[in-house]
C-alpha cells in the first residue's frame, strides 16, 4: 500500500495510535476492546506486508531521528528481526482475544491502563525487532522494560510490589550497569554501533577485550535470563496470566534472546567469535542454565512458576545456539525463538484458562481436571510436546538444528546436555497432563472397574471449560505448533541469508 | 551603532535590574508577577537573539560606557555564555509561568512586590555573571545573586520556619565562598594588573607557577566549589532547597549552581588554560575524586530522605558531581558532557521541582508520608514526576541518557584503570538513582490514599509549565542537535585554548 | 619574613580570626561579627595592594606639580573595595535581619539550642 519504509515505521506507529485510541475509549469497554483487536490485526497485516520484500533480500532502512551525532534511532529490517516481529505480531492478536476473556472473566480492575501498557510494550517489541543499531535496540529494550513494569505490578498488592522490585531491579540494573557500558565501549572501539553482517568488532578488539565485552553484553541483556540473573522471570509471574503469556513467554524474554542473537551475529560476528574462542564460557553457562532451570522446574508446584523455570531453560537453548557460533546452531537458536513462542504461550494460556475456570494455581490441585477441561488439557499436551521437541510439532526443528550445530562444533558433551534436558522437559511437563486425565479429581476416587469391563472417565456432563475467549486462543496456538512443523522450511529460508557470510 | 540590537548585551542584564525597584513599588497579586514575567521573557528573547548572532558570526564584545577594554568593563557573549544566558532566562520564564498561582500559597500577598524584586535581582546576578568579561564585575553579580537568594530562601518561612536557619546557613557559607573568590581575584590583579578576563588570560602564561598565582587558583577554585555545592562543600544546598518556596527551589535548582559551574569552566579553561590547569596544577587529581565521591555518596544519601524536596536536592548535588567529573576528565568529550549536562539537568530538575510544587499546592506538604497514593490522587502531576525521574536515571530518550553517554565515552577515552573504574562507578550511581526514584514511585502508586482524600489535580496554570519542562526534557533527549551541537562547539572552542 | 609584608600578615591573621569565629561560635550574632571581620580583612588586602611606596593620592591638579614625575598610588583597588564594602554592609544587614527573624520565630539565637528543637535546622 505504502512504500516499504513507511510500513516499517508503521509497525511502531500502529500500536502507539492504538494505545491512544484505547485511552480515548476507556469509558466504553466494548469499543476499547475492539480498538485493541483492530490494532493488533492491522499491525499483523502490516508486518506481513513487509515479509515478501525481506524474502527477496531487501533491507529497508528508516532513520527516525538523529539521537547523537552519527548515531540515529534507525530501523532496519533484516531476516532475524522480521521473524521475531512476525511471531510477536501474530501472537498479539491471539493474546488480545485471550486478554479480553481473562480480564473480564476475573473482573480485573484498571483494564484501560492494562491495554495501553500492552500496546506500548508491543510497539517497543517491534522497535527491538527492527532496530538498526545497538543504540536503537537499547532504547526500545528499556521502553519495553518500563512499559511492562505496570503490567507486572498490575495487582498492586505487596506481592506485586516485591515482584516488581525484582523485575525492575534486575532488568534496569543489568541494562544500565552492563549493557549500556558495553554499547558505549563498542562505540569507542569501532566508531559505529550499526548491525553489520559479519560483525564490526573484528580487527578492533583483542581477544581479552572481546571476552569482557561478551560478558558485558550477555549479562547486560538481562531479559535473556541467563543464570544467575534469571530471578526476575519467576518474580514477574505475579502478573495476570495474559501478561505472563505474551510478555514472559514471547515479547520480553524473546526480546532478550533475540538481542543476544543480534549482538552475536551482527556485532561480534560468528566467525570472529569462533576464531577467538571468547564464547566458550558462555556455552557452558548456557548449558548449566539449561539443566539447572529444568531441575528447579521439577520442584515447583505452582504451575506458572514451573512454566517460568521452563522458559529460563528454553531461553538457554537460544543462547547456547548463539554461543556455539556455528551456522547450524545459530539457525537452531533462531528457530527456537519462533517455536518456543508458540509452544510456551499455549501452556500459559492453558494455565490462565484453568485459573479463570476453577481458580487453581498449584499443580497438585489439578488432579483430574483434564476430565473437566479436556480441550484445555489437550492443548496443554500439544504445547508440551512441542517444547519437548517431538515431531510432528514445530519444536522438534529447533532441537534438531541445535543438535546438528553441536555435532558441527564437535561438542559431544553438549549433545548429551541437550539430550538430558529433553528428558527433564518430559519429566516436568507431562505429569501435569497425566495427572489431569488419569487421576481422579481431588477428594474423589474412581470406582473400581471389574476386570473385563471398560469405563470411560469422560462424560459430557462433567465438562466445564473456561469462557470461550480463554479456550479458543490455546487451541489456535496449539494448532499453530503443528502447522509450524510443516512451515519450518520457509522460515529457514528466510533466516538463511544471515548464516552465510 | 545606536540600533537596539547592538545594545543587547547590556540590556539582558540591565532589563531585570531596572525592573526590580519598579516591581518593589507595586502591591497586589497580579502586577509584580506580570512585570517580572515580562522582564524575564524579554531577557529570554534577547538571549536567544544573542545566541543566534554568536552562532552565526562569532563572539560579541560590548564596551560598557564606550570605554575600551582592558580599561573599561567589557561584556562578552561567546557560545558558552550565550548558551547559559538562554538557559537561565528560559528556565526563569518557565518557572514564572508557574509562579502566578503557586506563590500566593507560600508568600503573603503584601510581600509579593518585594519577593519578585528579589527574584529579578537574582536573575540579574545570574545573567550578569555569564555575560561579563570582567573578573571583579563577576564578584559583584555573584553577590547580587547570592544576597537576593538568601532573602528568597528565607521567604519559605511561612511554610516552615527552618527556612530562616537554612537561609542564614547559606548566607554564612555563601559569603565565605564569595570572599574567597574575591581574594583570588585580588591576587590575580596583583600579578597581572588587569581585571579583564581575556587580558588576564593573555598575560597568564608569563606568571603561571608563581606563588601568588598558586594561591589565587586555590582561593578561586575553593570559593567557586563552595558556591556550586561541590561535595563536600554542599551542606548549605539541601537545607536551602528544601525550605525555599517551590518556585525558588525550581529556579535555583536549574540555574544557581550552574552559574558557578560556568565560572569554574571559564577560569579553568579560559583563564588558567587547559595545559596549566591539568598538567601544571593537576586539578584532575583534586576535582575527580571529589566529583566521584560526590555523586556516589549523595545519590546514596538521597535514598534515605523522607522529604521529596530534600531527596531531589541531594540528587542535585550528585548531578553536580557528574558535571565536575566531565570537566575533570580534561578532554573534549568530557567538557561536552559537562556543558550538555548543565543544560539537561536544568531542564529535568526544574520539571521535577515544579511537579513537586504542584503536589505541595494540593497536599500542602512534600513529606513522602503525606504523599502516599499521590499517583491516584494527582495522576497527571505524578506521571510527570515519574517521566522526569526517568530523565534523572538516564533512561534512553531522556536528556540524562545523552549526558551519561558522553560522560562514559569521555571516561573510556581517558582509558587506564581509572577510566574503567569511573565507568563502573557512574553506572552504580545511576542504579542508586533508580532506587531513589522508585521509592517515590512505590509511595505514589502502591500505597493507599489517606482517608477522606479525593482525586484532585493542580490547577491548569501549574500543570502547563510543569509539563512544558517535562516534555521539553524529552524533546532535548531525542532531538539533541541544539544542546549537543552547542556544547560540542563550545567545548571545542574552550579546549582550543581561546 | 620581611617586614614589607606586614600588611599581608595582618590580613591573613584577621582572615583566620574571622573564619575561626564563624566556625566556632554558636551564637548567631557572634557568627555575623566573625563574618564581618573575615570580609573586612579582604578590604585591607586590597588597600595594601594599591599602595605604591612614596606614592601620593591620585588626584590630578591644575598647574605645575611639585615634582616632574609624581608617583600616584593605584586608585583602582580602592574603587573596587568601595564596592566590596557596600556588598559587605548588605550582607551584614541581611544576616542580622535574619537573626532577628530567627529570634522571633525560635525564641533564641543560639545555634545549638535551635538544633535541639524538633523542627530545628
Amino acid at each position: 500500500m505504502f512504500a516499504l519504509e513507511t510500513h516499517v515505521a508503521l509497525s511502531l506507529i500502529i500500536p502507539l495510535i492504538g494505545a491512544a485510541g484505547i485511552a480515548l475509549t476507556s469509558s466504553v469497554p466494548n469499543i476499547r476492546e475492539t480498538v485493541t483487536l483492530v490494532t493488533s490485526v492491522l499491525l499483523c497485516l502490516n508486518v506481513f506486508s513487509i515479509l515478501p520484500s525481506i524474502m527477496n533480500g531487501v533491507e529497508p532502512t528508516v532513520l527516525l531521528v538523529e539521537l547523537l551525532p552519527n548515531i540515529g534511532l534507525t530501523l532496519k529490517v533484516e531476516p532475524l528481526g522480521m521473524t521475531f516481529a512476525a511471531v510477536a505480531s501474530t501472537l498479539w492478536i491471539i493474546n488480545s482475544i485471550y486478554s479480553i476473556g481473562y480480564m473480564r472473566g476475573n473482573n480485573e480492575p484498571r483494564q484501560t491502563g492494562f491495554y495501553i501498557c500492552f500496546a506500548i510494550a508491543i510497539a517497543a517489541t517491534m522497535g527491538v525487532a527492527f532496530s538498526g543499531n545497538l543504540l536503537t535496540l537499547f532504547v526500545f529494550y528499556e521502553v519495553l522494560t518500563l512499559s511492562t513494569y505496570p503490567l507486572v505490578t498490575h495487582k498492586k498488592n505487596a506481592d506485586a510490589l516485591k515482584g516488581g522490585r525484582i523485575y525492575l531491579g534486575i532488568l534496569i540494573g543489568t541494562s544500565i550497569g552492563l549493557f549500556l557500558p558495553a554499547i558505549i565501549w563498542t562505540w569507542t572501539l569501532t566508531g559505529t554501533v550499526d548491525f553489520v553482517k559479519g560483525g564490526i568488532l573484528d580487527g578492533h578488539a583483542s581477544a581479552g577485550v572481546t571476552g569482557v565485552l561478551l560478558f558485558l553484553f550477555m549479562y547486560g541483556i538481562g531479559k535473556a535470563a541467563l543464570m544467575p540473573i534469571h530471578r526476575w522471570l519467576p518474580a514477574a509471574m505475579v502478573a495476570p496470566t495474559p501478561v505472563s503469556a505474551l510478555l514472559h513467554a514471547v515479547a520480553v524474554v524473546k526480546a532478550g534472546v533475540f538481542s543476544v542473537l543480534k549482538v552475536v551475529i551482527y556485532i561480534f560476528g560468528i566467525d570472529f567469535l569462533a576464531t577467538t574462542g571468547a564464547a566458550e564460557w558462555l556455552t557452558w553457562v548456557a548449558a548449566y542454565t539449561l539443566i539447572a532451570a529444568s531441575v528447579v522446574a521439577l520442584t515447583k508446584d505452582n504451575l506458572k512458576a514451573r512454566l517460568a523455570y521452563s522458559t529460563i531453560s528454553q531461553l538457554a537453548y537460544v543462547v547456547l545456539g548463539a554461543s556455539m557460533a556455528t551456522s547450524m546452531a545459530v539457525a537452531g537458536g533462531a528457530l527456537q525463538i519462533v517455536m518456543h513462542a508458540f509452544g510456551k504461550i499455549t501452556l500459559f494460556f492453558c494455565a490462565g484458562a484453568i485459573y479463570t475456570a476453577v481458580h487453581k494455581t498449584e499443580i497438585s490441585d489439578m488432579r483430574g481436571l483434564g476430565r473437566q477441561m479436556p480441550i484445555t488439557f489437550i492443548a496443554f499436551l500439544i504445547g508440551s510436546l512441542s517444547i519437548i521437541g517431538l515431531p510432528p510439532l514445530g519444536g522438534s526443528w529447533s532441537k534438531f538444528y541445535l543438535m546438528l550445530g553441536a555435532a558441527e562444533a564437535d561438542e559431544i558433551y553438549l549433545m548429551i546436555v541437550l539430550l538430558v534436558s529433553s528428558l527433564l522437559n518430559i519429566a516436568y511437563l507431562l505429569p501435569i497432563v497425566a495427572r489431569g486425565f488419569f487421576y481422579p479429581p481431588l477428594g474423589q476416587s474412581d470406582e473400581p472397574v471389574p476386570v473385563g469391563y471398560e469405563k470411560s472417565d469422560f462424560s459430557w456432563r462433567n465438562i466445564q471449560e473456561a469462557p470461550l475467549f480463554c479456550v479458543l486462543p490455546p487451541v489456535l496456538t496449539a494448532l499453530a505448533c503443528v502447522v509450524l512443523f510443516f512451515l519450518a522450511d520457509p522460515i529457514f529460508r528466510l533466516i538463511e541469508p544471515i548464516l552465510t557470510p | 551603532m545606536l540600533s537596539l540590537s547592538s545594545q543587547f548585551p547590556i540590556l539582558v542584564a540591565i532589563a531585570p535590574l531596572m525592573t526590580a525597584p519598579i516591581c518593589a513599588l507595586f502591591r497586589g497579586k497580579a502586577a509584580p508577577w506580570a512585570i517580572t514575567t515580562i522582564a524575564s521573557a524579554f531577557a529570554f528573547y534577547i538571549s536567544l537573539q544573542l545566541l543566534l548572532t554568536v552562532a552565526s558570526s562569532g563572539p560579541i564584545s560590548y564596551e560598557l560606557g564606550g570605554w575600551a577594554p582592558p580599561w573599561g568593563i567589557e561584556y562578552v557573549v561567546d557560545l558558552l555564555s550565550g548558551f547559559m544566558l538562554v538557559l537561565i532566562s528560559g528556565v526563569s520564564t518557565g518557572v514564572l509561568l508557574f509562579a502566578r498561582e503557586s506563590i500566593t500559597k507560600e508568600v503573603p500577598t503584601s510581600q509579593l512586590g518585594l519577593f519578585f524584586a528579589a527574584y529579578l535581582l537574582a536573575l540579574t546576578g545570574m545573567l550578569g555573571i555569564c555575560i561579563t568579561g570582567d573578573a571583579f564585575n563577576v564578584f559583584v553579580f555573584l553577590e547580587i545573586m547570592s544576597l537576593s537568594s538568601y532573602a528568597l530562601i528565607a521567604m519559605g518561612e511561612r511554610t516552615d520556619r527552618r527556612a530562616l536557619t537554612a537561609a542564614f546557613q547559606y548566607l554564612i557559607i555563601g559569603t565565605v565562598g564569595a570572599t574567597f573568590y574575591l581574594i583570588g581575584v585580588g591576587l590575580i590583579y596583583m600579578m597581572t594588573g588587569t581585571l579583564n578576563i581575556a587580558d588576564i588570560a593573555a598575560r597568564f602564561p608569563e606568571i603561571e607557577g608563581t606563588r601568588p598565582i598558586l594561591a589565587a587558583v586555590g582561593f578561586i577554585v575553593i570559593g567557586l566549589a563552595i558556591k556550586l555545592a561541590l561535595f563536600p562543600f554542599h551542606v548549605w544546598l539541601p537545607n536551602g532547597y528544601t525550605y525555599a518556596p517551590s518556585i525558588i527551589t525550581a529556579f535555583f535548582a536549574g540555574t544557581a549552581t550552574k552559574v558557578s559551574v560556568y565560572l569554574l569552566i571559564r577560569y579553568i579553561f579560559t583563564v588558567f588554560g587547559v595545559d596549566y590547569s591539568f598538567e601544571g596544577l593537576e586539578l584532575t587529581d583534586i576535582l575527580l575524586p571529589l566529583a566521584v565521591l560526590g555523586f556516589l555518596s549523595m545519590s546514596a544519601v538521597a535514598i534515605y530522605q523522607s522529604n521529596l524536596k530534600r531527596l531531589l536536592a541531594y540528587s542535585s548535588v550528585a548531578q553536580i558531581g557528574y558535571i565536575i567529573l566531565g570537566l575533570a576528565l580534561a578532554n573534549e568529550t568530557g567538557l561536552t558532557a559537562s556543558i550538555v549536562h548543565i543544560f539537561n539537568h536544568a531542564i529535568v530538575k526544574t520539571g521535577l521541582f515544579l511537579s513537586v510544587g504542584c503536589m505541595f499546592f494540593v497536599v500542602g506538604s512534600t513529606y513522602l508520608k503525606d504523599l502516599e497514593g499521590i499517583g491516584r490522587r494527582m495522576p497527571i502531576t505524578t506521571f510527570g514526576f515519574v517521566l522526569g525521574g526517568l530523565g534523572l536515571i538516564g533512561v534512553p530518550l531522556t536528556p540524562g541518557f545523552i549526558s551519561k553517554w558522553y560522560l562514559v565515552v569521555a571516561a573510556l577515552e581517558k582509558g587506564s584503570v581509572i577510566g574503567y573504574g569511573i565507568v563502573a562507578l557512574l553506572m552504580i550511581s545511576s542504579l542508586l538513582a533508580v532506587i531513589y526514584i522508585w521509592r517515590v514511585v512505590e509511595v505514589a502508586y502502591f500505597r493507599e490514599m489517606p482517608e477522606g482524600t479525593v482525586k484532585e489535580e493542580a490547577p491548569i496554570s501549574l500543570l502547563v509549565p510543569t509539563w512544558l519542562f517535562i516534555l521539553g526534557s524529552f524533546y532535548f533527549g531525542i532531538e539533541t542537535s541544539f544542546n549537543v551541537g552547542i556544547a560540542k562547539a563550545a567545548a571545542a572552542f574552550l579546549m582550543g585554548g581561546a | 619574613m620581611s617586614f614589607g609584608f606586614f600588611n599581608y600578615w595582618v590580613f591573613i591573621i584577621l582572615l583566620m580570626i574571622g573564619l575561626y569565629t564563624v566556625m566556632s561560635r554558636s551564637n548567631l550574632v557572634k557568627k555575623m561579627i566573625g563574618l564581618s571581620l573575615f570580609q573586612i580583612s579582604v578590604f585591607l588586602f586590597y588597600i595594601s595592594m594599591g599602595k605604591v611606596s612614596g606614592g601620593t593620592a591620585p588626584i590630578v591638579v591644575d598647574g605645575p606639580l611639585d615634582t616632574a614625575a609624581p608617583i600616584y598610588s593605584n586608585p583602582l583597588p580602592h574603587v573596587l573595595i568601595l564596592t566590596a564594602i557596600v556588598v559587605g554592609i548588605a550582607t551584614t544587614a541581611l544576616g542580622l535581619s535574619l537573626v532577628v527573624r530567627i529570634r522571633e520565630s525560635f525564641g533564641t539565637i543560639d545555634e545549638e539550642e535551635i538544633l535541639e528543637m524538633k523542627d530545628g535546622a
